[in-house]
């Protein structure tokens, strides 16, 4: 059996490993020693448990059993995804992290003396006020999550689910959170911290349902930032260094990329977690709203376009993987490159369902990540870019977020996509973006709309370049 | 007077933020999924607590409730680890650096 300090120590090493894990993300060429260091933080954290438990009753036989089989699923599910299910599978696993910190808290409160933690129904306050907190974290980062994972994958409407008093009620649920806690705490009665867990599940579920499809990006942060705190709560009751450092460092990684695609929307923070944004607008706009003139071409016409031009700027949005047009996008841009046009990708802070997916859909599809560009760095080439290839994308590149005071999107950061030559926008109808709003790019001189599905427009342009 | 070890776990907690928000904002935006499953991936650690609590029976009650949600737990955050890790290191190997030439 290992000593307690030595096994500490250990824990802390792992803890340093994980710190270096994210810490390789910072470029592409260091990121997979990242992962690396994480995957031995891991192995070090679960052979240093075992070394320190010392009991190897038959229990060890089902543990490794269950490492197991959780190992061979997950391992078949990182196998099989394909990557436009990314967002799904984050928030899958962030309600995993979330449930597994409440069975550790449940555990840990019926049988204690395992953990050292004291006697049923006498643990320490300390560690109850921690674990309480944790399990509480972690039923909703459960809950939540389900709710993100359900609206992602189309099961459930990603339109926001509002109803009269629904502040008033998640603010009387918090409240009563507390209230439990505290009652919890003095008496330790088990039957208070079944209802903690409960009403915890409850207010995850309440907190998400009223969040739209294309706030995805906030809501995964938010919940990823969720499960890093859960586990740091387990972590203090364990009194494991390597949980607590871990859970620091996960839930300010999510509460930064919260911040970030807040920021992309030009909303609060606040604003977001309230919800019900554009369910309100829809109605009125699409009514009394006057057919205004588009220019629509074909394949060829884009096709022409782009031959002619010298720089193209490439606009992917969600639409891009909602179709699937990663590979045959890639395809059309090696046509034109063949012809010496120069191509770069313009990548918006929120396009995609969550932080970076339109950069991994298209490393998917084998562009060098050289030529991919966040917002800030490319938005002064559109002026002297010939072509602006709109795929997918629509109210980040509304230029109403800069002009109309009254627009729910004004003061989004916009990619200035009208100062090009002109603009091709694949899109499969009229219809307005997700904020419900018109995007007056359809309407201007240098737009050619392409009507069509995506994947099919990318690959007929494929065709007629040739 | 002694110091009440919470507050030395306090200490660790509050320093990791520190390290945590200022190695996140050096992740490079076109990783930021990656970060997304690789945090999903470690924080996962939690399956130290998993384990400990499946172990907790006697030899004569393997079967507790305490330990039945231990063994739960630990094939839950086997499946974030071994999803997290190998999802991570599938997108990491897509950024490798490609000839631009080759086709």
């Amino acid at each position: 059996m290992m000593s307690s300090n030595l096994s500490a120590i250990f824990y802390l090493v792992s803890g340093v490993l994980f710190i270096l894990a994210l810490r390789g993300l910072s470029s592409p060429e260091t990121s997979r020693q990242g992962n690396l260091f994480g995957i031995l933080g891991m192995i070090i954290a679960i052979v240093v448990t075992f070394l320190s438990i010392g009991n190897y009753s038959s229990g060890l036989v089902f543990v490794l059993i269950f490492i197991l089989i959780g190992g061979s699923i997950g391992a078949f599910i990182a196998y099989r995804i394909p990557m436009t299910a990314m967002p799904e599978l984050v928030a899958g696993f962030h309600s995993l992290v979330g449930l597994s910190a409440v069975f550790v808290a449940i555990s840990a409160f019926l049988n204690p003396e395992a953990f050292n933690l004291g006697l049923p129904g006498n643990i320490k306050l300390g560690s109850l006020i921690e674990m309480s907190i944790g399990a509480a974290v972690g039923a909703i980062t459960f809950s939540g999550s389900i709710i993100a994972f359900l609206k992602l994958q189309g099961i459930m409407s990603g339109s926001p689910i509002t109803f009269k008093g629904q502040h008033f009620v998640n603010a009387i649920i918090l409240i009563s959170i507390i209230i439990l806690i505290y009652l919890l705490c003095s008496t330790q009665s088990e039957n208070l911290f079944w209802s903690l867990l409960a009403v915890s599940f409850l207010i995850g579920f309440l907190i998400i349902i009223p969040i739209g499809g294309a706030d995805m990006p906030v809501v995964i942060s938010m919940l990823n930032s969720y499960s890093g705190w859960a586990a740091a709560g387990i972590g203090f009751t364990l009194e494991n260094t390597a949980l607590i450092i871990t859970g620091a460092l996960v839930g300010s990684s999510g509460a930064i990329l919260s911040y970030i695609m807040c920021k992309g929307m030009n909303r609060s923070f606040f604003n977001v977690i309230l919800g019900g944004f554009g369910a309100t607008e829809d109605t009125s706009l699409n009514l009394n709203k006057e057919q205004k003139p588009v220019k629509s071409g074909n394949a060829d016409d884009a096709a022409f376009l782009m031959k002619n031009a010298s720089s193209v700027i490439i606009v992917p949005g969600y639409g891009m993987a909602v179709a699937q047009a990663q590979h045959a996008l890639r395809e059309m841009v090696d046509t034109l490159k063949k012809n010496d046009i120069k191509v770069s990708y313009a990548i918006h802070p929120v396009a995609g369902r969550m932080p970076g997916h339109m950069n991994v859909l298209l490393a998917e599809a084998n562009v060098p990540y050289d030529e991919v560009f966040e917002l800030e760095e490319i938005n002064n080439d559109f002026p002297n870019a010939d072509v602006a290839f709109v795929i997918g994308a629509n109210d980040v590149t509304n230029p109403v977020a800069k002009t109309d005071p009254q627009s729910p999107i004004y003061g989004m950061p916009v990619l200035d996509v009208e100062k090009c030559k002109s603009v091709l926008f694949v899109k499969r109808s009229l219809s307005p973006g997700y904020a419900g709003i018109d995007n007056d790019l359809f309407y201007k001189e240098n737009t050619l709309m392409l009507f069509a599905d995506a994947k099919k427009m990318v690959e007929e342009i494929t065709k007629s370049l040739d | 007077m002694e110091i009440d070890p919470l507050i030395f776990r306090l200490s660790i907690f509050i320093l990791s933020i520190f390290v945590g928000y200022y190695v996140v904002w050096s992740v490079t935006p076109s990783l930021h999924t990656p970060l997304m499953s690789v945090t999903n991936a470690i924080s996962s650690v939690i399956i130290v607590g998993a384990i400990i609590a499946g172990l907790s029976g006697n030899s004569e009650s393997i079967f507790n409730t305490s330990s039945i949600f231990g063994f739960l737990a630990t094939a839950l955050a086997a499946i974030n680890i071994f999803g997290g890790f190998l999802v991570t290191q599938r997108m990491l190997a897509m950024y490798k650096k490609k000839k631009r030439d080759k086709k």
